[in-house]
């Protein structure tokens, strides 16, 4: 009987094959083997040269000198305050913004249309400004990396707000909750996952205008060191402080992925 | 009566007030969505609002419960008696349960308990109370993702006796529900409002809901909404069971008195609320 069924039939072919990425550790970590591989092959053989790129092992030794004679914790230390000095003032600016702009007609038009505004300036090109007023020390780089930083988050601070549900603001409400109690346990909670993902944005604007503001004036920091390797064609030195550079940027977003299900555990 | 059913110990009943719906005309820009609407509800009744949709129940009950400011006209508290401990007169159960999905069964009871100055200990004793009520007492830990939909809005519903509201506001709750729940959770609410003689006003587009909950229902015509007719039940709530002759005979009555009103409302390309 069977048999008299599969015969002249066709098999019902399976068609929702794909678009269904996994992920996968340790080709995630096979790709950095095999690319540094490549490149130590490439450098050992001849085929890149030295001057144009050097190999691996000559940028883990440059690295390895920076470490023990302690010259890579003096730039770190340097580019590390700026960096979070300068995010932090942003960020805070930006929050506390950022809710004005989200919360209240009054602040909202305004507050929008200046952050239109501003947000396109690419902020390098106001260092000169901040050399002007703050001097050509730290503050200006503060400043800097703060004005970068504070445009994303006012952006993200209201968007977040704004996607806060409305029924649980009205619920709040017919609950007779005080403003401050509707804001600080509906209201935040609420905007906070929009918020963390848009501290990704701005840590990573905040890496980028560290480093300019370092290589256009500073004595110490990653991007001063890169600078000055650059300027000797000390390729090796040049590229260990973008390896340092990455690192960094590596371990700035761990540390948010630490935050982000620290916070959202809930999720 | 009632199969499982929310237990509950305080008896509103004799503090229930009565509220007063004077004049209400509401307008969305250029519609006018409900055009003096007048009628009262007495402590302890519970007065379901139906008709079609679009015929503007929802937005009176925004209305009746100072979320929704109205054009003219106005809700007035008769009796300012209020239950022992109440803390939000009229409180609402909503349709989508609108819990916090950041906090506990027992951090959005507590949530709206926060605010108030209780001690620790009896804001806990509420909480544990309400929870008992509802049969939540082992999900006192569990977040709303984790909960089924009759669950959530039994959190909904312990939520709001937490602050022993003298009126219960209930925006379609169990119009998010599937068939099944819908039923257990209409058993618990007749439970509920049998053994507490709590105050209502239910809005729902279920006939069904309204003649097993209802002392009286207050049909809507829509476009622009005004009241069309008054319909009283007059078998007590707990005398009510499924399917029985006298209910479904109402049900007919209210799904006549409405029937053309849906038939339009169908037809409508553009919907206002």
């Amino acid at each position: 009987m069977s048999r008299d069924i599969e015969a002249g039939a066709s098999r019902v072919r399976f068609r929702a094959t794909g678009f269904n990425p996994r992920a996968n550790p340790l080709a995630a970590w096979g790709s950095f083997v095999v690319v540094i591989a490549l490149w130590q092959l490439g450098s050992s053989t001849g085929f890149i040269s030295e001057l144009a790129m050097p190999s691996p092992v000559a940028v883990a030794s440059a690295l390895w000198k920076l470490i023990i004679s302690g010259d890579l914790w003096r730039h770190l230390s340097a580019s590390l305050q700026r960096l979070f000095g300068g995010w932090i003032i942003g960020t805070v600016a930006g929050l506390a913004v950022g809710f004005l702009v989200g919360m209240f007609s009054w602040a909202r038009s305004p507050g929008v249309a200046m952050v239109s505004a501003l947000f396109p300036i690419p902020k390098i090109a106001l260092l000169p400004l901040f050399i002007i007023w703050f001097g050509i020390g730290e503050p200006s780089k503060f400043a800097t990396i703060a004005f970068g930083v504070f445009f994303p988050t006012v952006i993200n601070t209201f968007g977040g707000v704004d996607n806060v549900a409305r029924n649980l603001i009205r619920m709040g409400q017919s609950f007779d909750m005080p403003m401050m109690s509707i804001v600080r346990k509906i209201i935040l909670p609420g905007a906070l996952p929009t918020i963390l993902s848009g501290f990704r944005i701005s840590s990573s604007i905040a890496i980028i205008l560290l480093i300019a503001a370092e290589m256009i004036g500073a004595q110490y920091g990653i991007g001063a060191f890169i600078l000055a390797a650059g300027n000797l064609y000390q390729t090796d030195q040049l590229i260990a402080g973008v390896v340092v550079l990455s690192l960094l940027g590596l371990c700035v977003s761990w540390l948010l992925g630490r935050l982000d299900r620290w916070l959202l555990a809930w999720r | 009566m009632g199969s499982g059913g929310f237990v509950c110990d305080f008896k509103v009943m004799d503090f229930a007030m009565r509220l007063h719906i004077n004049g209400i005309c509401h307008s969305y820009d250029q519609v006018e969505a409900l055009r003096d609407i007048e009628f009262g509800i007495e402590p302890g009744e519970i007065v379901a609002l139906i008709g079609p949709s679009g015929c503007g129940k929802s937005t009176l009950l925004s209305i009746i419960g100072g979320l929704l400011k109205p054009t003219s006209g106005k809700v007035l508290m008769c009796d300012q008696a209020t239950p022992d401990g109440c803390l939000n007169p009229l409180t609402y159960v909503f349709q989508d349960f609108a819990l916090l999905p950041w906090r506990t069964v027992a951090g959005n009871i507590s949530l709206v308990l926060e605010d108030h100055p209780l001690g620790k200990a009896e804001r806990e004793a509420r909480i544990a109370e309400v929870l008992a009520q509802t049969n939540l007492a082992d999900f006192a830990g569990a977040y709303p993702k984790q909960l089924s939909g009759g669950m959530k809005q039994r959190v909904g519903i312990a939520r709001a006796l937490a602050v022993r509201p003298a009126v219960l506001l209930m925006d379609e709750p169990l119009s998010a529900l599937d068939a099944q729940t819908r039923i257990l959770l209409l058993d618990e609410f007749a439970a509920l409002f049998v053994r507490t003689g709590m105050t209502a006003v239910y809005v729902t587009h279920n006939l069904n809901e309204a003649v097993r909950l209802a002392h009286r229902v207050v049909a809507l015509r829509r476009r622009p909404g005004t009241i069309k007719a008054i319909h009283s039940i007059d078998i007590p709530i707990d005398q009510r069971v499924e399917g029985m002759p006298e209910l479904v005979a109402h049900q007919n009555a209210l799904w006549d008195l409405i029937r053309d009103e849906a038939i339009a409302a169908d037809k409508e390309l553009d919907h206002v609320a």
